[in-house]
This record gives structure tokens, C-alpha cells and sequence, in this order.
């Protein structure tokens, strides 16, 4: 298959690993793989403070990069969140007919990273090897937007090698949630408290996640207590092999 | 004493911000502990008897369409309701804003009372709606004392406290704490500690209340437009007193609490005791239809009031928050609420209903913070029985204060800059240039483990608070995609 990368702006600058990941995966699944380099940003940080308007013209963008691909594959859950469940109703603000059928016919062949794994190609077993600690952070977006259910936990439990425990509180928001973190930054504070409790309480080497904003919220806490616990998005750790252990 | 105890009333226009009252409530760990406590115990029980429901999602369903299908015909609704309501020997009151509910209430409670003189006293079952609009407060004014008689009101009342949920308005409080209270209050030094001590302690407190005053005051939880009914759930029996022995009895109620049918009942009474308090049934479900010769009440009084309800409603995408039919669910699975408790939302209304319910009735002037206080998680969204979209709401709400917003603003300047940059694939790659460049002198590297950020400037200095920033890696994902060639490495 020709699959389509949206890297997401924020992985792009500042995980660029996650990507890398995303396409030794993919290719080692026998996919071809396409990175528009026209493409920047989702527009889930403006929509999400209440800067519409700004928001609004990356629609049309992310059609115009993405348009006609076979399958377009997100290693971010809250960014396909966000495409998902608000750009038909901003097309349709924007009022262009061409752009609200584009997107229409555009949004079943974008994929969350584990969903096009598990869902689309049904796979769990990607050939990885991981011999690891891990616990699996359930990101809000992926669980409750996306409904990812144990998808990922799926993919995980397939990888050889790796030991999973389970986190207390799946379910419970770690804090992040974009400029929540820094406008409500001690509610955030207290949020990130517990889930880092918890993730030190499972005695994982390694928390994971589908969406690098989580975990880069995660990951923030847990070197400034210098827990020696570290972070890494699902598909590092689906990428790995056991000819070249990471 | 409780940070929560030193607040006078909470009201909108006078609170703080919620990120200030927040960072005051977080430094509170006994109020924390409490309201975890008492949201995990709900939530659980919520969640054991939800899902013995096969059809919930139908239920919520139908839940949905019944609220917004009213909400749509409201104006209808109403008028009906007022018409049975009449017919039934009710009197029905409209007020516009608080104010004029305030006025409406004083009025009835000085022309009601035995023997022909004035009531200086009332009793009351919950009623958020008169908490909305401080009834208490401005019968007092007026000389006249309103007695709590829900146990969770009335432990707030006696500790001078106010509410900080609205299905469990004292969940703030242990029960050493509201021990104290009721030995301090009722002057009971020997009071013991086990809940059929405080239990028997508010009963006899109660009971005098109940035998003595005339005149009470209710909120409503639906009214019934077919039959011109009041409804009202409870779960000790006050409210049941309060409706049937007094000589006359005034509800207060939102124009937004009107059911269509009778038998609408069918839905909400099973959704709103199982998410409110993860009861089948609640242990006191009140129906009264107008006044009956020897029978209850001898007169009777709804007071239907807006204040600013209509505008809500104008609004097409925050409407859907009329919808809510106070079961709190939303409290509970809230993790901001859990943090902070209900006061820090410096209304009533705490919690993401809260949160979109109290900027709207302040007809957007006041409250601006609170569509901030979320993490856009979505569990409020996924319990709510009527299905409101709490995140879409807030979302919707953000935009609003947004457009109210100086263009100078900084955080709006920013946002309008990097909207820019997005726009453009080479603005974007020098941006991620310049990011490199910037962050440069604030980057120590002290460890194995690569360079970190652990002081950042303004507004962003509440990230490194609690939490470390990586410094940005040498080479983007599009850099090395570049490099790489499109045929692999």
C-alpha cells in the first residue's frame, strides 16, 4: 500500500524519532511510504484555545497535501482527534463545497499509527522486539475521540521480549491537554503528580504512549525528579528488532 | 478553618479567576482528599449500576432527544406548563433575571405565614436555582431566615460554608469536619462520630423546622408541561416534608427544567438517579400537581425564572448545555474538579457544567477563565446522560472569549504569528530554525541523557514549574526524510 505520513508539526520539531519509527514499521510491513513536505500542522492548538479563525485555512492545506492518498497514517492521536472530529464542521464554515467533499471523501483513509495497524491491516504481531519494563499511558484523545480501546495494549503484548504492566488510572488524564498545561499550569501540575506516581508505581523502565504530547508532559516530570524513567511513543518501541536492540 | 469557609458567596462577578482560586484550593490537602474520596466512591457506584443497564446508550439517547427537542420548543412548553399549572390551582410567576425572582419570593414569603402576619421564616429543600440568584441572602435582608433542610445544605449553612457540588454540595467536608460543625452549631459537645450520630442529630434539629414553619421554598428538578406538575428527587425525606406540611409552598425553578409529557419521566428518572448518586431509584421521588383542598399546601406558587436562559438558548451551538438535568456526573469524572474541588469555580455551578453553564448565564462578561479549566478530556462528556458535548461547548465558548479579546493581547499576538507560520512550509522550517537558536541559552547539559530546558520565560514558565523541557533535536523529521532520499536509506 502507499501510505501517506502526516508527521504532525510537533513530532516533526521535536520527535523526530517517532516518525523515523512510523516508517521503518511500515516499510518492514512491505508499504510504500510518502512524506508530503508541504504539510505543517493539524491546527489543534488554535482551534482547541478558541482561535478559530486561525485555524480554519490549515483545513484546506492538509486536503491539498493529502488528497488522493491511499491511506494517511498519524503517530497522534489527539491530531487525528482533531481532523476527525472538527474538520467537516470547519469546512463547512469555511463554506467551500469543493473542500467540504474533499474532506468527506479524504477522512476514513486517515488513520491513527496503531489504528492503521490493528484496524486497518489487522495486525498485533509487527515482528518487534523489545526486552523492556513498559506500562502503556492511554491518551484521552486516542481512548475516548478515537475509541483506540487495547489496540495498542494488543500491539504491545506482541512484541517479544517486552514485560507490560498495566498503569493504575488507564483512563485518567495525565494534565496536558495543550495550553491547559501552561494556562492552569498548577491544576495541570497536580494532574501530572498522580500519573507520574503511577507510572513509577508499576517499576516500568519505559512509559508509552500514542501521542508524544502526553508523553512529553510525562517525560518533563519525570527527569526533573530524576527518575531515570523514560518515555517513548509506540511506534519507537514497534520499530525496535532484535538484530538491533535500542 | 477551610480556605472554603472564608468565602462569603459565590458569585461570578466577584471571584477570581479560576487559575488563582485553583492554586488556593490546591494548597488545601484535607479538602483534596475529601472530594477524591467522595468522587471515586460516587464514580464507582455510578459505574456498577450503569452497567446493569443493557440500553444506557439508548437511554441517553432518548434522554438527548427529549431535552433538545424541549430546548427547541420551549416558549411552547412553557405556556402549556403554565396553563395546567394554573388550571391546577398553581400560581405561576415569571421573572427575567434574579432580581425579579428575588423580589417575586421575598413578596410571597411576607404575605404568607398563620394567622395573617408575615413569614420570617422558611424552610428549604435544595434548590440550586435560589443558590444561583443568593435567595438567602436577600430574604435575610428583607428579615425573613431560610432553614437548609437537605443534610448536605444544611451543614453548609451551619458552617458558614457554600456549595461545591451540586448533586453533593457538602463533599467537601469529612465527617469529623461536619462533627464539629453540628457540636459547634446545634451545641451538642457529646456528639459522637458515627453517621447514625450525625443522621439523628439533623433529624431532631430538622423535625422542629418542619413542625414549626408555614411557608417553604423548592427548587424543581422537572416541571410538567401535560400535567402542569413539579418533580422533585431526594434521598432523605426533607424534601418530601418540606412539600406536603407547610401552609404554602413557592418553587423556584430555571425555565430550562420543563419535560414535555409525563411520561417522559420514563427516561430521566432512570438516568439522573444512576449517574447523579449510582442509586436505581432515588429513595424520595415527589410529583404535586396544583393545591388540594385538605391535602398539602393551601397555596402554591412557581416562580419560572430566565435569567439568561434565552440567551443560551439563542445560541445554537452552546444551547445543548440547557440540557442538563443536575445529575453532577460530570463533577465526578472530572480530573480538573477532582484537583481542586467546586469553589474554585467561584459558582454554583462548579465542574465542567460548570464550567459552560456559568460563563453563559454571565452572558459571557464574566467567568471568562472557566472554558479554560479542562484538559478537553472528554470524560464528562462520556458519562453525561443526556449526551452534552461539555468539550465542543467549551471549545465553542473559548472562541467567544477569544473574540473579546484586544488584538494586542499578547497570547493573541503569538497564536496569530504561528498561525502564519503554519501556513507555509518555509516559514515552518525557519521557524523550527529559529526555535533551535532560541532556546539555545536556556539549555543546560548536565547529564548522560542529552540537553534540557528547566527555566522557561512568561507564560510558558508554567510548564517548567513541576517539569523539564528536552531541547529540540539537531535535525527535524523532514531534514532527514530529505537526506534520506525517498528510496530508503
Amino acid at each position: 500500500m502507499r501510505v501517506a505520513l502526516f508527521i504532525t508539526c510537533y513530532n516533526d520539531t521535536l520527535f523526530p524519532e517517532t516518525g523515523k519509527a512510523v516508517v521503518r514499521v511500515l516499510e518492514r510491513l512491505g508499504h510504500t511510504v510518502e512524506f508530503p513536505a508541504g504539510q505543517t500542522c493539524c491546527g489543534q492548538m488554535h482551534w482547541n484555545t478558541g482561535y478559530q479563525t486561525e485555524a480554519l485555512p490549515l483545513v484546506g492545506r492538509f486536503v491539498a497535501q493529502f488528497k488522493g492518498a491511499e491511506a494517511v497514517v498519524v503517530p497522534s492521536s489527539s491530531c487525528v482527534a482533531m481532523i476527525r472530529d472538527h474538520y467537516p464542521k470547519m469546512a463547512a464554515e469555511i463554506g467551500d463545497a469543493k473542500l467540504i467533499q474533499a474532506v468527506e471523501e479524504l477522512l476514513p483513509r486517515v488513520f491513527e499509527f496503531s489504528e492503521f495497524l490493528t484496524k486497518r491491516l489487522g495486525l498485533e504481531d509487527v515482528g518487534a522486539y523489545y526486552p523492556h519494563r513498559v506500562t502503556y499511558h492511554a491518551s484521552c484523545h486516542g481512548l475516548r475521540n478515537l475509541g483506540l480501546g487495547d489496540g495498542p495494549q494488543r500491539l504491545l503484548r506482541a512484541v517479544r521480549g517486552i514485560d507490560l504492566v498495566e498503569i493504575e488510572g488507564l483512563e485518567q488524564c495525565c494534565g496536558f491537554g495543550g495550553t491547559f498545561a501552561v494556562k492552569n499550569a498548577d491544576v495541570s501540575s497536580a494532574m501530572l503528580a498522580e500519573k507520574t506516581t503511577a507510572v513509577l508505581n508499576t517499576g516500568a523502565e519505559a512509559c508509552t504512549a500514542c501521542d508524544n504530547s502526553c508523553l512529553m508532559h510525562i517525560q518533563g516530570a519525570l527527569h526533573r525528579q530524576r527518575t531515570g524513567v523514560r518515555t517513548v511513543h509506540l511506534a519507537e518501541i514497534l520499530a525496535s528488532e532484535e538484530a538491533v536492540p535500542r | 478553618m477551610s480556605r472554603a469557609a472564608e468565602l462569603t458567596v459565590l458569585d461570578p462577578t466577584t471571584s477570581p479567576a479560576f487559575p488563582v482560586a485553583a492554586k488556593t484550593m490546591l494548597r488545601d490537602a484535607q479538602l483534596r482528599k475529601n472530594v477524591r474520596h467522595a468522587t471515586e466512591v460516587i464514580q464507582n457506584k455510578r459505574a456498577r449500576v450503569v452497567g446493569e443497564m443493557p440500553d444506557w446508550q439508548q437511554l441517553r439517547e432518548a434522554g438527548r432527544q427529549i431535552r433538545t427537542h424541549t430546548m427547541a420548543n420551549l416558549d411552547f412548553y412553557l405556556e402549556e406548563f403554565e396553563r395546567n399549572c394554573t388550571k391546577a390551582g398553581g400560581v405561576v410567576h415569571w421573572a427575567r433575571d434574579s432580581a425579579e425572582a428575588k423580589q417575586i419570593v421575598t413578596a410571597l414569603v411576607k404575605a404568607s405565614g398563620s394567622g395573617g402576619e408575615g413569614a420570617t421564616e422558611v424552610i428549604k429543600i435544595k434548590s440550586m436555582t435560589t443558590e444561583e440568584i443568593h435567595l438567602n441572602q436577600a430574604l435575610e435582608a428583607a428579615g425573613i431566615h431560610a432553614y437548609e433542610t437537605d443534610l448536605a445544605e444544611l451543614i453548609i449553612q451551619l458552617g458558614h460554608d457554600q456549595p461545591s457540588h451540586i448533586v453533593v454540595p457538602a463533599l467537601h467536608k469529612n465527617r469529623q469536619q461536619i462533627r464539629e460543625i453540628f457540636q459547634r452549631e446545634m451545641n451538642l459537645p457529646e456528639l459522637g462520630e458515627k453517621p447514625e450520630d450525625l443522621a439523628d442529630a439533623a433529624r431532631r434539629f430538622l423535625r422542629e423546622k418542619f413542625l414549626r414553619v408555614k411557608t417553604a421554598v423548592s427548587g424543581a428538578n422537572f416541571l410538567i408541561a401535560e400535567t402542569g406538575g413539579v418533580c422533585i428527587v431526594e434521598s432523605e425525606g426533607n424534601g418530601r416534608m418540606c412539600l406536603t406540611l407547610p401552609e404554602t409552598l413557592i418553587t423556584v425553578a430555571g425555565i430550562d427544567k420543563v419535560l414535555p409529557r409525563f411520561q417522559d419521566l420514563e427516561v430521566v428518572l432512570q438516568l439522573l438517579p444512576r449517574s447523579a448518586t449510582g442509586e436505581r431509584m432515588n429513595p424520595y421521588n415527589s410529583i404535586w400537581t396544583g393545591v388540594h383542598e385538605g391535602d398539602g399546601p393551601r397555596s402554591f406558587h412557581v416562580v419560572l425564572m430566565d435569567n439568561a436562559r434565552t440567551e443560551v438558548l439563542a445560541d445554537e451551538e452552546g444551547r445543548q448545555t440547557l440540557n442538563c438535568i443536575r445529575c453532577g456526573a460530570c463533577q465526578n469524572a472530572c480530573p480538573v474538579y477532582r484537583q481542586t474541588g467546586g469553589h474554585a469555580y467561584g459558582s454554583v455551578y462548579a465542574g465542567p457544567i460548570g464550567a459552560i453553564l456559568t460563563p453563559q448565564l454571565q452572558k459571557m462578561h464574566y467567568a471568562q477563565s472557566l472554558p479554560y479549566a479542562s484538559s478537553l478530556c472528554g470524560a464528562c462528556y462520556e458519562v453525561c446522560p443526556v449526551k452534552i458535548n461539555i468539550p465542543e461547548v467549551l471549545i465553542h465558548l473559548r472562541n467567544k472569549v477569544v473574540e473579546q479579546k484586544s488584538s494586542l493581547d499578547p497570547e493573541a499576538l503569538a497564536m496569530k504569528t504561528m498561525a502564519l507560520i503554519f501556513r507555509s512550509e518555509k516559514r515552518f522550517r525557519a521557524a523550527q530554525r529559529l526555535g533551535r537558536i532560541a532556546e539555545a541559552p536556556l539549555v543546560r547539559r548536565d547529564g548522560q541523557d542529552g540537553g534540557w530546558i528547566g527555566w522557561l520565560p512568561g507564560i510558558l514558565g508554567g510548564w517548567t514549574q513541576v517539569r523539564d523541557l528536552q531541547e529540540m533535536p539537531k535535525e527535524t523529521f523532514r531534514d532527514w526524510w530529505e537526506k534520506r532520499g525517498s528510496r530508503g536509506n
